[in-house]
């Protein structure tokens, strides 16, 4: 046991964690945080895309010494099918900024980086320590942590749980149920490296610019999921990610969706000569507000993924994680400069100030988005495919009159979906998206 | 009993790469361990010191980044850490280091009580000489003990300790007095894990820096580059052998297909196997 008590106990040194411990050691509390892996970011994984917004919220001056990848200039959509893609892109030179708003990353370095500021800031990070269980007084209260190391309890005025996607501790105290597969995606990734010369004449990128590619269609072969491309400064990150509970009916592997995404026509020549260095797989709660855990109770809170702080359809997690965090923190700080409890009743002032931000506003609006994507498959599969095909079309010069084009475009997607399917469809999507 | 164990922050060998061009280790970006043959000596002190009381102090030299390999050792349950780092001591061969770590030794000696037992690891992983260990008991006058597998006895009154040593063609038991040095072979003991409170206090604990001067060294022609008559005429990488493995895509087959192809695949290699195994099969 350690003997000395703590104003916080933080679970987990992720985004989520690291935000909460920075906070409250910034501002004078007793922090000490517990971390599994062998180092803050030897378990996470993520694309990565970095919100420079969330961040400069806990850090202002985070671009001095943050290891950034590339910032975005680039944000390239595309629908696939099997030979194909429709894309939208979008660059704008106003991305080239003084403090650009989205950056690439790579999550071992940034979160050494992050986790390096909160020891800084006071902090006590304990690394390879996994929490075992909540500690509890007689009331039921949250007093502290068991830890699986030797003597291994530590007690505190709360506990943040920052744990992550499978957050086992608060699964095991029931804060909240065990995942379900059809609310939770399992996204793979590799890192193939390649020269910043040739990334940067590929991309048609100069100097730290950087280009986004995030894709949907065929390639998840009908599954509820996304592919995703992201340029580093010597690596280009690759990943695709489906619903856990597709992936159990359709039998397929990620890593098989993965290599068939590698070997896509449009993809293919983007990665030529590059060297995979790392293969990583993690889970992301994509089970929107709806599957959305109690997020606080007498003597905890939890923050970021364990709280499916997850907006699927924006590919936004990392940031949701890092502003729940800090709102947490903050609304602990709050709490102890009154003097008052860190009960259930007095902490749901973290779950109304997360209302007032963009967190809780998008996650609401995007509510249903989760359930209609997992019932309207089309979108993956028959749409991306009409449209490739209407594209095809219309610019394929084959002596055919535009008019019949125009037709045979507007029969090949009554041929898929029936005209009342295809308002049906566009109805249901806007009615969710709103 | 005042236990001190030098350990080497080393490059992690499992992720280790040479350089296409001057073939020499690239350490920077790789990860880095404790010398895993001084995580066996470690240990082995941290057993005494539960055993006899006292305490135990790790040593290591190297650059500001070394720090690292030293709290992970405080994290294990050492209860102090010296880092020896001075710009002085770059390009150390092991006479040299052998020299710096030996006046470190002394101080320690000095400034945190008499030390009668010198653990080392039988060697690192990246240098792979084993003389560190020996050139510091030469250099401080003690009794050494290498290769050892198992403490057997350790009389604090009589000042005497004996020790199995694996030796060519079978184990011998040595007894000799203290103060000494003993060298660690792997395989001796397991790593513990380290409680709760030896992390906390690990975390917490500020680690003892010093440079040459503090450790007393006033010869510095006898650390570093300077200090070291080993040169390094030439490093090459060994040849790779050519490709053994061959990649069979598995995604668009069937699992009968799949076993046709691995089947054609050794056959191409090995032509005479197809007909020894229908001969075979064929007089079953």
């Amino acid at each position: 046991m350690i003997e000395e008590r703590f104003d916080a106990i933080v679970v987990g040194a992720g985004p989520s964690g690291n935000a909460a411990a920075y906070t409250m050691a910034k501002e004078g509390l007793k922090v000490l945080q517990l971390e599994r892996g062998e180092y803050p970011g030897s378990k996470n994984v993520q694309g990565a895309i970095l919100y420079a917004d969330a961040l400069e919220k806990i850090i202002p001056d985070f671009r001095e010494d943050a290891p950034l990848e590339r910032h975005v200039i680039e944000q390239r959509l595309w629908t696939m099918d099997n030979g194909s893609h429709v894309g939208m892109h979008y660059r704008s030179d106003d991305f080239n900024e003084e403090r650009p708003n989205r950056y690439t990353i790579i999550r071992a370095q940034f979160d050494r980086w992050f986790s390096g500021k909160v020891r800084e800031a006071g902090a006590v990070l304990l690394c390879e320590t996994t929490v075992t269980e909540l500690l509890r007084d007689t009331a039921g209260r949250v007093i502290g942590v068991r830890t699986d190391r030797g003597g291994g309890t530590a007690f505190a005025d709360i506990v943040i749980l920052g744990e992550g996607v499978n957050g086992l501790v608060g699964q095991r105290a029931g804060l909240r149920p065990e995942l379900k597969p059809d609310t939770v995606a399992l996204a793979v990734k590799e890192m193939h490296f390649l020269p910043r010369e040739t990334i940067e004449a590929r991309f048609n990128l100069k100097g730290n610019e950087g280009v986004v590619i995030e894709a949907m269609g065929t390639i998840t072969d009908g599954m509820t999921g996304t592919g995703f491309l992201y340029t580093n400064q010597e690596s280009i990150s690759i990943g695709i990610g489906c619903i856990v509970s597709d992936f159990t009916e359709s039998n397929r592997t990620p890593y098989g969706l993965l290599e068939a995404f590698k070997r896509h026509p449009s993809v293919q020549p983007l990665l030529e000569g590059s060297e995979c260095k790392e293969y990583v797989a993690h889970l992301i709660p994509e089970g929107g507000y709806n599957a959305m855990p109690q997020l606080y109770g007498d003597g905890w809170i939890v923050v970021g993924d364990a709280g499916q702080f997850v907006n699927a359809v924006h590919r936004e997690g990392s940031n949701l994680a890092m502003t729940t965090g800090r709102i947490a923190a903050e609304t602990v700080v709050w709490l102890k400069r009154r003097r008052e409890a860190l009960s259930k009743a007095n902490l749901s002032e973290y779950q109304r100030r997360l209302e007032e931000t963009f967190v809780m506003k998008d996650m609401k609006k995007y509510r249903k988005i989760p359930d209609f994507l997992h019932h309207n498959k089309h979108f993956f599969n028959l749409y991306p495919k009409l449209l490739s095909g209407a594209a095809q079309t219309w610019f394929r010069v084959d002596g055919v009159d535009k008019r019949t084009k125009e037709k045979q475009i507007f029969q090949s997607f009554r041929a898929g979906r029936k005209l009342s399917g295809l308002i049906g469809d566009a109805f249901k999507l806007a009615r969710s998206w709103r | 009993m005042h236990i001190v164990v030098c350990l080497k922050q080393v490059p992690d060998s499992a992720q280790i790469r040479v350089h296409p061009v001057t073939n020499t280790i690239m350490r920077q970006g790789v990860p880095t361990i404790i010398n895993p043959y001084d995580l066996f000596a470690l240990e082995e002190a941290l057993r005494l010191r539960d055993r006899m009381g006292g305490e135990v102090t790790v040593l290591t030299m190297g650059p500001p980044m070394a720090e690292d390999a030293l709290r992970k050792a405080l994290t294990f349950g050492a209860d102090r850490a010296v880092l020896l780092t001075d710009r002085s001591f770059a390009g150390s061969d092991t006479l040299a280091t052998s020299y710096a770590l030996s006046m470190a030794l002394a101080k320690i000696g000095e400034v945190f009580g008499p030390t009668p037992i010198i653990f080392t690891g039988k060697q690192t992983i990246d240098g792979d000489t084993a003389q560190v260990g020996p050139g510091i008991a030469k250099r401080l006058g003690l009794n050494q003990l290498t290769y050892v597998a198992r403490i057997c006895d350790l009389d604090a009154q009589a000042g005497t300790i004996s020790v199995e040593r694996r030796a060519e063609g079978g184990v011998q038991v040595l007894e000799t007095r203290m103060p000494v040095l003993i060298t660690m072979l792997e395989g001796t003991n397991e790593m513990r894990r380290g409680t709760l409170d030896d992390a906390y206090r690990a975390a917490r604990s500020q680690i003892v820096k010093w440079s040459a001067a503090d450790a007393g060294i006033t010869e510095l022609a006898k650390c570093g580059l300077k200090g070291s008559p080993t040169i390094v005429k030439k490093v090459f990488a060994p040849q790779a052998r050519a490709e053994k493995v061959q990649q069979i895509p598995t995604s668009d087959l069937s699992t009968d297909a799949l076993a046709a192809s691995v089947m054609a695949a050794i056959f191409q290699k090995q032509p005479a196997l197809e007909g020894d195994l229908l001969r075979f099969a064929a007089g079953q």
